[in-house]
């Protein structure tokens, strides 16, 4: 019986480092090529070490493209995302949850709906509204004449600033809490969004982070709406920047590799500091 | 009771004020760009000039457009291979993560790690990876005396290597939310199951599918809507070739419409490619429920 366990034991931890390998190593070989010099990603491509470790490629990237810009892009496209989507999110989650309005069940249900539609669907049209968008980016009050808000900010920021998703997220965290809170306060003459503020809000700092979280990953992660919507060179995000470095400098290995692991870091450290916020999220996803 | 009236009439108002933000953004981003989509499907509309009536013309062009049915073939290539290896690597390894043993957490973020890229840095590491003289999975292959493909300059393979990197991507976050669902069964079960004789295949068959059959249906939908939509991975890798190999619909939707300026055209498949996501879901959910 013992022996048995064992065996059982050894082939789990065997299986378990196989399958570690195979996730692991291909990112411990991007950071190693991406250290290397040339002639050692020709030479030995597949070793992991290097007697030359050197940060040149990563200099390169920076020399050849505005990478730096790419990356200031995207944070911030990233986090007006987290912030727009908890805050606004929270705002209408709580509205949803806790207080009562006409035309709360009708709203709710149509804002559910629109997480079924595909993006693929309203892509073009998204893009034709944001390009025609009266008065703003040279249009006339008929969105006539200038790029509307093509190759701006707010292209990205606008249409995402609160998905149907963080509302329905927060909601379900504000439903567990109780109604009396508000009570006293209101007796009391509090104002709705002082409540909201002062007395639910940091009650869910745990799900808010959660949110905000997986809100950043995906703002940092996006790539084709972001290509379409910002094409000139300086509004390019880092996912876009890293797709036509990859296009044009196809064989230089290390520089590529360098501007991997650059546009991967900011959602590893994130996911390394934060990783129980994590865990929540998923297992939100996995209970809809 | 005054007082009450008048706590209820605000209410109603400021009720109303916190979510017109994400009902503002819907109205404009998201049904009336439906209603335009639905409109543009049957215009010709190059941007430059006003859409132009043209009737049922953009899908009769389809019918006869040999593109799109490739484009069409390429999808669904992609959705038959991706949908049940990727289902059967994320339950299996959320199975085998599923135990009492030390260092389980570990493995778990370990297998987690590559979902934390982005597509276009993982189809970036992966362009190294399947180079054929250099790459890492032609060096393994070749310490085993094999001699490794051209992978992405090979068209019969192309395709095959976009799953295969996208399953390597995708499998930890659906893992994730089948251990959730594993973690939910009662122990309960179990025990009762083993006092009444039950084997191990036995207590799989009866009680861990059945629990999981709502975690199944939630995670095949969203590999089916993804999988139609998959663009990035080919965009970067291959740019759709070679020889067309590995345009995918939502590729030539993106070509059509920002590349000729077929706006109209491009609707009008997008169109399409809902109606087939539709679909496909509607069936999904019909044999998710025949196995209740």
């Amino acid at each position: 019986m013992r022996t048995k366990k064992t065996f059982g034991d050894i082939s789990w931890y065997a299986g378990a480092c196989l399958i570690a390998l195979v996730t692991v190593y291909p990112l411990l070989w991007m950071v190693a090529t991406s250290l290397k010099p040339e002639k050692e990603i020709f030479s030995n491509s597949l070793s992991l070490l290097s007697k030359n470790f050197s940060m040149n490629n990563y200099k390169d990237v920076f020399d050849t493209i505005p990478f730096l810009r790419y990356f200031i892009n995207s944070m911030v496209l990233a986090v007006s995302g987290v912030v727009t989507n908890v805050f606004l999110g929270a705002l209408a989650g709580y509205s949803y949850a806790k207080l009562k309005f006409s035309g709360r069940k009708l709203s709710f249900a149509i804002l559910l709906s629109s997480m079924m539609i595909p993006g693929i669907v309203t892509m073009i049209p998204q893009f034709l509204v944001l390009k025609y968008f009266p008065l703003v980016g040279g249009n006339n009050i008929f969105g006539q004449g200038g790029r509307g808000f093509i190759n701006n900010y707010a292209a990205i920021i606008l249409p995402g600033a609160v998905g149907a998703f963080a509302v329905f997220f927060m909601k379900q965290f504000f439903e567990t809490l109780p109604d009396d809170l508000a009570e006293a306060a209101r007796v009391d003459g509090c104002s709705e969004f002082k409540i909201f503020w002062k007395i639910y809000l940091p009650l869910i700092k745990p799900a808010a982070m959660t949110l905000g979280i997986m809100t950043f990953q995906s703002g940092w992660n996006a790539f084709m709406w972001p290509m379409i919507v910002l094409n000139s060179k300086e509004m390019m995000t880092i996912q876009v920047g890293l797709s036509t470095f990859q296009y044009q400098y196809n064989t230089s290995y290390g520089p590529l590799m360098a501007g991997t692991v650059i546009a991967t870091l900011p959602t590893l450290l994130l996911f390394v500091f934060a990783q129980k916020y994590y865990i929540q999220g998923i297992a939100f996803t996995g209970s809809k | 009771m005054k007082d009450k009236n008048r706590i209820m009439r605000k209410q109603n108002l400021i009720g109303r004020l916190f979510v017109a933000p994400p009902v503002l953004l819907f109205l404009i981003f998201t049904l009336l760009p439906m209603a335009m989509a639905i409109g543009l499907s049957f215009t010709d509309y190059d941007i430059i000039n006003a859409p132009k009536f043209s009737g049922l013309h953009n899908f009769k062009k389809m019918i006869h457009d040999e593109f799109f049915w490739i484009a069409l073939r390429n999808t669904c290539y992609y959705t038959v291979l991706y949908v049940p290896l990727g289902l059967l690597l994320s339950l299996g390894t959320a199975l085998f993560l599923n135990s009492e043993r030390r260092m389980v957490g570990l493995f778990r973020t370990l297998f987690y790690l590559p979902v934390l890229s982005s597509s276009v840095a993982t189809a970036t590491l992966w362009f190294w990876i399947l180079n054929p003289q250099l790459g890492l999975l032609n060096g393994i292959l070749g310490i085993f005396g094999i001699d490794g493909p051209a992978w992405l300059y090979d068209s019969k393979l192309a395709m095959l290597s976009i799953v295969m990197m996208s399953l390597w991507a995708g499998f930890g976050g659906n893992m994730m939310i089948f251990l959730s669902g594993l973690k939910g069964i009662p122990g309960t079960y179990y025990e009762a199951a083993k006092v009444e004789g039950a084997g191990r295949l036995q207590r799989f068959r009866y009680i861990t599918m059945p629990s999981l059959t709502k975690t199944t249906f939630l995670v095949s939908t969203m590999l089916i809507i993804g999988t139609f939509q998959v663009f990035d991975q080919a965009f970067v890798l291959t740019k759709g070739g070679p020889g067309n190999a590995t345009i995918t619909l939502v590729y030539y939707i993106y070509n059509n419409g920002f590349n000729n300026l077929n706006m109209g055209y491009a609707s009008a498949i997008s169109l399409v490619l809902f109606l087939i996501i539709v679909t496909m879901t509607i069936i999904n959910q019909k044999i998710n429920k025949a196995e209740i």
